[in-house]
């Protein structure tokens, strides 16, 4: 088995240790750290997301993947030129007003670093200003909006009349999710998209990162 | 909502500003022929209420919520003392101290029960050494109460687990040593599933089984949000419980008085 799938099953089974020990004899054997990254700790981590969306895994195990991620990115940083990190994107991302509930959205935030997106994470409770302004300031792409309650979720539907208010729609798209959240209330609301997990979340910012014809 | 709850406001701020929308709701369960009714402290504990800046309150809207259910009821219902899961994730996997969370759980149900809770009603739990903290809690800080435990199960290829990955057998075995009376689940995914949960938990244990299933997963109509499961559905399957060995049958997200009135009548 080569080094970086060795890295990625490594990963896969959230061992911290053995990432970190596999990516420092990788990079002693002279393989690009960028390729450490993306075959080794990234193509891991993408199998962690599909695991975890089937249930073969848990959330623990998806935080422990995430935190052997962690150490391996750590190594490979400072090897990486300021452009050399590849960025797919800036993605701002919070939980709305009124909502505490941060669990899902930490997951998100994490699954979209680890698929190489500049995530720009506002916490929770984040007015509807705040994302539009971060989003504006920072120059990113997409706004993800999280809610786990019934009764903040009509907060999204501000979000996305802002952005439009502002006339961003054309270069900020917004993206929602959350245990109330369905493909229909994305649609009611107007958003851009649903991601109704934190796996399929990243695979549909990536296809809002696609510049429309 | 409809009852004038503002978007974003934490429902439990409501027992301190509004405790006579509670004696509203529960009349309306009552009417409806509930036997138990929860009170409106989920999101109670200090741990969730400091995130809106409600820690010292905590006694408070404990104490309110116990109040205003029991003054519709009087004794013609129990009033079961809602206690909801901390919303951290434990240490190691997360920031979560056990030690602080233990004590915030501890903080709740003692007021709860020093305003007159019948039952402690610890729910919609994922994490099992979480549920267990708040079950020794309720035996620590309200040893004279019974506890009913119950958490969140998802179908899954190999059976039903929590997003945490806890079993039904591993619920019971860890919910039955820490000293819970009552076991079961609640929330989820519809009435369904739910009976092969119940029937599941009915194979690991013989202590009584307590089931509150969602009405199904909400589907949003305009700005609302509705529940697709309709009372006859509901109660359809309140039999299934019933012959499943379920005691206590009861409804979570989306259940409406009218639900309740479907379930009486089945349950006689």
């Amino acid at each position: 088995m080569s080094i970086l799938r060795e890295i990625a099953q490594s990963l896969e089974q959230g061992d911290e240790e053995g990432v970190g020990v596999l990516v420092r004899k990788a990079l002693d054997e002279r393989h690009a750290p960028l390729a450490i990254l993306h075959d080794g700790l990234m193509a891991g981590m993408d199998v962690v997301g599909l695991r975890f969306r089937d249930r073969d895994i848990f959330l623990p195990d998806v935080l422990m993947a995430a935190r052997a991620m962690q150490v391996g990115v750590d190594l490979l940083e400072p090897l990486l030129s300021r452009d050399g990190m590849p960025v797919a994107g800036r993605v701002v991302i919070g939980t709305v007003h009124g909502d505490m509930h941060d669990i899902g959205k930490n997951l998100v935030g994490i699954m979209l670093r680890c698929a190489g997106f500049d995530v720009i994470d506002l916490g929770t409770d984040v007015r509807p200003e705040r994302f539009v302004d971060a989003a504006q300031e920072q120059e990113a792409s997409v706004i993800g909006l999280s809610a786990l309650l019934t009764t903040t979720m009509p907060v999204m539907k501000e979000v996305v009349a802002l952005v439009r208010a502002r006339g961003l729609d054309a270069r900020v798209k917004v993206i929602v999710g959350g245990a109330p959240v369905s493909e229909a209330w994305a649609r009611e609301i107007g958003a851009d998209g649903y991601g109704y997990d934190a796996a399929n979340a990243v695979e549909r910012v990536r296809a809002l990162m696609v510049p429309r014809a | 909502m409809a009852r004038g709850l503002r978007p974003g406001e934490p429902p439990d701020a409501i027992n301190l500003t509004r405790p006579e929308v509670l004696e509203e709701i529960a009349r309306h369960y009552l009417e409806a022929g509930a036997d138990l009714i929860t009170t409106n402290t989920f999101g109670g504990s200090p741990a969730r209420l400091r995130l809106h800046g409600l820690e010292e309150q905590t006694e408070s809207i404990n104490r309110t919520g116990v109040e205003a259910v029991r003054r519709v009821t009087g004794h013609r219902a129990y009033v079961s003392a809602s206690v909801g899961p901390s919303g951290q994730v434990l240490a190691p996997h997360g920031k979560g101290d056990p030690a602080a969370i233990s004590a915030s759980f501890e903080r709740q149900i003692r007021a709860l029960a020093a305003a007159g809770a019948d039952l402690i009603c610890i729910e919609t739990m994922t994490d099992l050494t979480e549920a267990i903290l708040a079950v020794r809690a309720a035996r620590a800080a309200a040893p004279g109460l019974p506890v009913m435990t119950t958490m969140t199960f998802e179908a899954t290829r190999r059976g039903f687990f929590t997003v945490m990955g806890v079993s039904v057998e591993q619920a019971v075995r860890g919910l039955s040593e820490a000293g819970a009376d009552i076991l079961g689940s609640n929330c989820g995914n519809g009435s369904k599933l739910m009976v092969e949960i119940a029937r599941e938990f009915r194979t690991h244990t013989r202590l009584p089984l307590a089931i509150q299933p969602n009405a199904g997963l909400p589907e949003t109509v305009g700005d609302a949000v509705a529940y697709p499961e309709s009372p006859e559905f509901m109660a359809e399957h309140a039999k299934e419980l019933l012959s499943a060995g379920v005691g206590i049958i009861g409804g979570c997200c989306g259940t409406t008085p009218a639900h309740v009135r479907a379930l009486r009548r089945v349950v006689g």
